[in-house]
């Protein structure tokens, strides 16, 4: 997917002006907030849980290489094919390569968050092999003109029920419906014939369980059973990080996936899928592959943002994020928004493309409060502004603005004698009133709101006085 | 707790922008029976580098601030972001340097945000401030899940016979405040803080306590721009030690 991160403060700005998202926005918020806050109540030891599923997750990243050979190895028992892909170009030659292998012209996907990273729909596209996306809000965006999502778990959030209602109405040329079971009812009629059509379905992997060699799959809407049975070829692609060592370990992990994700106990539906069909068994695929793409991932291995590679893509730290929830996804420009895209995209991607994602966050650490692995968002990206600086990658006006400050903050005298000047001059431009309602070297405040007046002068010099006429009173 | 030494670190914004918190705080340490003392040569700790990526110029102005608090019973702090700062962020940064990360350790362990010191070290009977009206509280961001600075502002308030406390729905949201994220990104976070004023009028207070002066100059500012001229914006410091 192309990356668009470097225009994030244009693209937040817009959507601030965009009066049908910011309703959208409106509306969605707090939803998830709410049903996690209860869903989490459910587990006795709620703390205690998220410190087992970080140290599965460690576990895992320590030794991805020996985790992964672990699974290969299983999944190659169970009938399986395992293929590595190193970038998302290859991920979009494999899947051609085995699409046409096996004479396939329609495929079916559930939902898959790397085949975005990929651009695989464009890809098959063009290798004259139809995608077609099964999640109800997926394929709400590919016939939208192939929009791309905006959240890692309910990509069409941004979008409302009547702009639903008229997509579906032009696309599908039927009349326009505006109750959500008809629209659905709809979807579901169209998506029916492709399930039953399709040569190849396609589904990411929530975790990949190297003691069975099995994928395990979170999903609500069915459309993951359908996409991962009925085609006589499945291919599962997913991101090498997503390994974990056993089936007791997935439990754990699957206590708080989606009761982070979407406030759910569990969801609709939860599919372990082990091998390709016997020849007893009456469903599931002939042929199985398995595409573990690395895509940046093996680079973070052991490095200063290691613990990043934990993420189990629940969503949670968007969820309550208040820049997310104030400009959606869209304006973070690529794949994952939010914290973890805001980390993510810097480190898959490269930090020269995505300077302002590491600062587009004011550190509240709500993310990472709610981090069900206890990632250390705000942590991560302070380090990410750290790399930004000591590249040289962050403007000039800002690095010189900050190396003057700090060199004054060191002496007292002169830092003193700036902060009493400062102080009256924000007192004149206040003038009679209580705020400033401009400041020229700072407007970026002032735009949206005023500065408030300052006292005049500062703690310091008044400090000084109360202290020098106590001594002449004594 | 009488003839504890303090060393007040009053923060670069209450030194800029509103003196009297920093008289409040004075006030409230001494009426507890606290000796305070001042160091003339403070200025920032160096948040502000830190989190702009400007690792030399945070680690010199955290040298700076540990240097000068040294010697002190304890060091004591009118905002949990600061506070934050120097209690969590020191000992990482020094992560290299073992004679700094002790020394920045050592600070740690003595240095408290106002209200966390006035209600769990001094554990105060009383305060001197005679306030009087329904305010609603602002949690900080850094003091509330850094620190865990909750229960104590509202403790403190709760001896009071003047003030009664009315909840607003969202007091642990983020004002969009976040140091230079309010000038990187002013529209974001002028928006962030429309919520939070929205918060606060629906809670029908006609003040806003809270204890981080950067989150309320941004707080009063929204509120100013939308129209409200007479909600009022206040540090905790200042509602709890009244007329400095």
């Amino acid at each position: 997917m192309e990356i668009k991160s470097m225009r994030f403060k244009a693209n937040a700005e817009a959507s601030l002006a965009n009066v049908v998202l910011q309703g959208n926005l409106k509306n969605a918020k707090g939803k998830f907030v709410t049903k996690r806050a209860e869903a989490i109540k459910e587990i006795d030891d709620f703390e205690g849980t998220r410190d087992a599923a970080a140290a599965i997750r460690n576990k895992v990243i320590d030794n991805l290489d020996l985790w992964l050979e672990r699974f290969e190895t299983r999944a190659q028992e169970t009938g399986a094919k395992v293929m590595w892909a190193k970038d998302g170009a290859e991920v979009c030659r494999l899947v051609t390569e085995i699409a046409r292998k096996h004479g396939v012209t329609k495929v079916t996907k559930s939902k898959s968050m790397l085949s975005e990273e990929a651009g695989l729909n464009q890809a098959l596209e063009a290798a004259g092999i139809q995608p077609v996306e099964t999640d109800l809000g997926e394929y709400i965006l590919q016939v939208d003109n192939n929009e791309p999502p905006s959240h890692i778990i309910a990509p069409a959030v941004h979008k409302s029920l009547d702009e639903v209602a008229d997509l579906f109405h032009k696309v599908h040329g039927t009349p326009r419906k505006t109750e959500i079971p008809a629209l659905t009812r709809e979807a579901r009629e169209v998506l029916r014939g492709h399930f039953l059509t399709a040569e190849m379905g396609l589904s990411g992997g929530n975790f990949l369980v190297a003691e069975t060699g099995s994928v395990a799959l979170v999903t609500n809407e069915g459309n993951g059973r359908m996409v991962t049975t009925l085609p006589r070829v499945h291919v599962v692609i997913t991101g090498i990080e997503k390994v974990i060592p056993t089936l007791e370990d997935l439990s754990t992990l699957m206590r708080l996936l989606p009761r982070s994700a979407t406030g759910q106990s569990i969801s609709n539906y939860f599919s372990i899928l082990t091998g390709v069909k016997k020849p007893e068994e009456h469903d599931g695929p002939e042929h199985l592959y398995f595409i573990l793409v690395d895509a940046g991932r093996a680079d973070v291995v052991g490095g200063e943002f290691h613990e990043m590679l934990r993420c189990i893509r629940c969503g949670a730290c968007m969820n309550h994020c208040p820049v997310y929830q104030t400009i959606g996804g869209h304006a973070y420009g690529w794949v994952y928004p939010g914290p973890m895209g805001s980390v993510l995209t810097p480190l898959y991607a490269g930090i020269e493309n995505a300077i302002d994602l590491p600062h587009a966050a004011t550190l509240c650490n709500q993310c990472g409060v709610v981090c069900p692995v206890k990632i250390p968002l705000p942590e991560l990206l302070r380090k990410l502004r750290e790399k930004q600086t000591d590249a040289g990658l962050r403007p000039l006006v800002e690095r010189i603005g900050l190396r003057v400050w700090a060199w004054v903050a060191q002496r007292p005298a002169l830092y003193g004698l700036g902060a009493r000047v400062g102080a009256r001059y924000l007192k004149w431009l206040a003038g009679e009133d209580k705020s400033i309602r401009l400041l020229p070297a700072a407007q970026e405040w002032t735009n949206g709101r005023d500065f408030p007046a300052p006292q005049g002068k500062t703690f310091r010099e008044l400090y000084a006085a109360r202290q020098k006429s106590a001594k002449e009173a004594a | 707790m009488a003839n504890k030494r303090v060393g007040l670190f009053v923060t670069c914004l209450v030194d800029l922008m509103r003196p009297r918190i920093g008289f409040a705080a004075l006030k409230l340490l001494e009426t507890a029976g606290c000796e305070v003392i001042v160091p003339d040569t403070q200025t920032c700790c160096g948040q502000p580098a830190w989190n702009s990526g400007d690792r030399a110029g945070a680690e010199a102005l955290a040298k700076k601030t540990i240097a000068e608090f040294e010697g002190f019973d304890y060091i004591v702090v009118p905002s949990g972001s600061c506070g934050d700062h120097i209690r969590t962020e020191y000992q990482s940064m020094f992560a290299g340097e073992p004679d700094w990360r002790d020394r920045a350790t050592a600070m740690a362990a003595r240095t408290y945000e106002l209200t966390d010191f006035l209600a769990n070290v001094l554990k105060v009977d009383s305060v001197p401030g005679d306030y009087e009206g329904t305010v609603t509280y602002h949690d900080s961001c850094s003091g509330l899940r850094s620190l865990g600075i909750k229960a104590q502002p509202r403790a403190l308030l709760a001896k009071m016979k003047g003030v009664q406390l009315k909840e607003m729905n969202g007091c642990e949201e983020c004002c969009g405040f976040g140091g230079t994220f309010s000038v990187k990104f002013g529209e974001v976070s002028a928006a962030i803080a429309e919520r939070k004023c929205d918060f606060i009028h629906a809670s029908g207070a006609p003040a806003v306590v809270g204890g981080d002066l950067g989150c309320l100059l941004n707080i009063e500012g929204k509120l100013r721009r939308m129209g409200d001229e007479t909600t009022q914006v206040l540090h905790v410091a200042e509602v709890l030690a009244g007329r400095v």
